[in-house]
């Protein structure tokens, strides 16, 4: 855990999937380091679900999205249309999952290093434009986050066609732009079941009111900051 | 129906009727049409406190499983019976209770109905996902019995045999289903009455086969919070386990039996001479 602690504090912002060229040029996809400790986010969320979370969820979505992305090209390869179009879904899913999370461990920081600090300039600005203050964000983003029905994400979004934050949730591991091209993505919060459920069990509400403790904001105002130049 | 609305319209203090207004109301309350005979919403709201009294809603009970909560350890412990049925259960129903409560129309169904009623055909009225969600886990928990999976037996195993080969063909393909559903849902072995045949069928957050008017037999739940606290993320191990230890193919007899009420599975056999 230390060596990790070392060794991984490169900086995820932007894109920062490592890459693996395949046997014939397929670029794969491989797990990010999270940069910080599993245990780094207590007792907001726990250890266990960060290290689970990481380590047999989000590496499962990659080691499917590259199975799905082999299989596409050979699909491609052959011109088998039909074979194309069955893999969509599984590549919306897998993909989606693998983005969303490599977001999502942007999104969060631990308190030592700002996690929690609520935004300033212009990302502070913009949500008080949108919203009248950052607690009606807050309340707004929980308000949604617990009333998804099944598994999904709950999004604040910078909307580059209207010039506001917005927010919006998506099912399963649907991406953001599947809502609208012009959206991107600032802050993500999992609330599949699995991102809470050992610690919080059912209660949703609860772990959407403590997770706001390690929201990592100066990520979200960097990217705002980038995307509304 | 119309006095009523009009008795409605002009002892609220809402705006002179016109034919716009009164086009919206009934709108409104014919939203089902087979509801026509029953009390609008806007009735209601002229009511006063002795109205309310006599106001007749439906309420419906938490169901209890057919076994102690810690019956089915070490496959599925106490803890998950405790917080799936205690804590998303009994949420689904007293949501459930607190819609009825707001409204009559929904009065009189029974529960298969309800269901069906609030999918209305695809798009779901907000009681759907709470109805659908206490009919199904109310179906899950039956389909489990301690000292359960095993094999089906007699009729069931026939017909599953017929439909799918064999039954561990049938068991590879439910347990696929149930492998690779993407986010929240349930897998189900459902009798289709058009077909008359066994088929596995996915389904996703609430959405229940009754509302295809398919006769459910067993089913699965595959939202994480039945697997989560058992298994974390191993959920091929909970599947296997569902299948060796849990399932009740005692349940499917029942429901099988029943079914055959409704869908002729067979030629009679008549024995000659």
């Amino acid at each position: 855990m230390a060596l990790r602690a070392l060794a991984a504090r490169k900086s995820l912002a932007g894109s920062g999937f490592q890459r693996i060229l395949g046997a014939r040029g397929l670029q794969t996809f491989s797990l990010p380091d999270l940069p910080y400790d599993y245990g780094a986010l207590e007792p907001a969320i726990s250890a266990e679900i960060m290290q689970l979370h990481h380590q047999k969820h989000h590496q499962a979505y990659i080691t499917n999205y590259n199975k799905a992305l082999e299989q596409l090209d050979a699909a491609i390869a052959k011109g088998d249309a039909s074979a194309v179009v069955k893999l969509q879904s599984a590549i919306k899913f897998n993909g989606g999952g693998h983005v969303n999370h490599s977001i999502f461990w942007n999104n969060l920081s631990p308190v030592k290093e700002g996690g929690g600090e609520p935004p300033h300039s212009s990302l502070g600005w913009a949500i008080d434009q949108s919203f009248g203050s950052f607690d009606a964000l807050i309340t707004k983003m929980n308000a949604e986050g617990a009333g998804l029905q099944g598994s999904g994400w709950v999004w604040l979004a910078l909307d580059k066609e209207l010039k506001k934050v917005v927010v919006e949730t998506t099912a399963n591991q649907d991406p953001l732009v599947t809502k609208g091209a012009s959206l991107v993505p600032l802050l993500g919060i999992d609330v599949w079941e699995h991102a809470y459920y050992l610690q919080y069990k059912n209660v949703r509400p609860d772990y959407l009111k403590n997770i706001w403790k390690v929201i990592n904001w100066k990520y979200a105002s960097q990217v705002y900051e980038k995307e509304s130049a | 129906m119309l006095s009523s609305l009009t008795r409605a319209m002009l002892s609220s203090s809402s705006p002179p009727p016109s034919s716009h207004l009164l086009l919206t109301h009934s709108s409104h309350c014919l939203k089902t049409p087979n509801l026509s005979h029953r009390q609008c919403k806007q009735q209601k709201r002229w009511t006063h406190g002795s109205q309310r009294a006599s106001r007749v809603v439906a309420y419906y009970g938490l169901k209890e499983p057919p076994y102690k909560l810690d019956a089915l350890e070490p496959y599925m412990s106490r803890r998950t019976l405790e917080v799936h049925w205690g804590g998303h259960h009994r949420n689904y129903l007293e949501g459930l209770n607190k819609q009825l409560e707001k409204s009559d129309i929904l009065y009189g169904y029974t529960f298969d109905e309800l269901v069906k009623a609030t999918y209305n055909n695809g798009n779901p009225l907000p009681e759907f996902n709470n109805a659908a969600q206490v009919w199904n886990h109310d179906f899950f928990w039956e389909s489990m019995q301690p000292g359960g999976g095993d094999m089906p037996k007699l009729g069931v195993l026939e017909q599953i045999e017929k439909d799918f080969g064999s039954y561990t063909s049938f068991r590879e393909k439910f347990i696929e289903a149930a492998l690779t559903l993407f986010g929240s849902g349930w897998v189900w072995l459902v009798l289709k009455r058009e077909e008359r045949q066994l088929k596995i069928v996915r389904t996703s957050n609430a959405i229940c086969p009754l509302v295809w008017d398919d006769i459910p037999i067993i089913c699965l739940d595959m939202w994480e919070h039945a697997y989560y606290l058992d298994y974390k993320n191993e959920r091929g191990k909970y599947v296997d386990t569902f299948m060796n230890h849990l399932v009740s193919w005692n349940a499917a007899m029942v429901r099988m039996a029943r079914a055959e009420a409704f869908v002729n599975l067979g030629e009679p056999n008549i024995p000659v001479a």
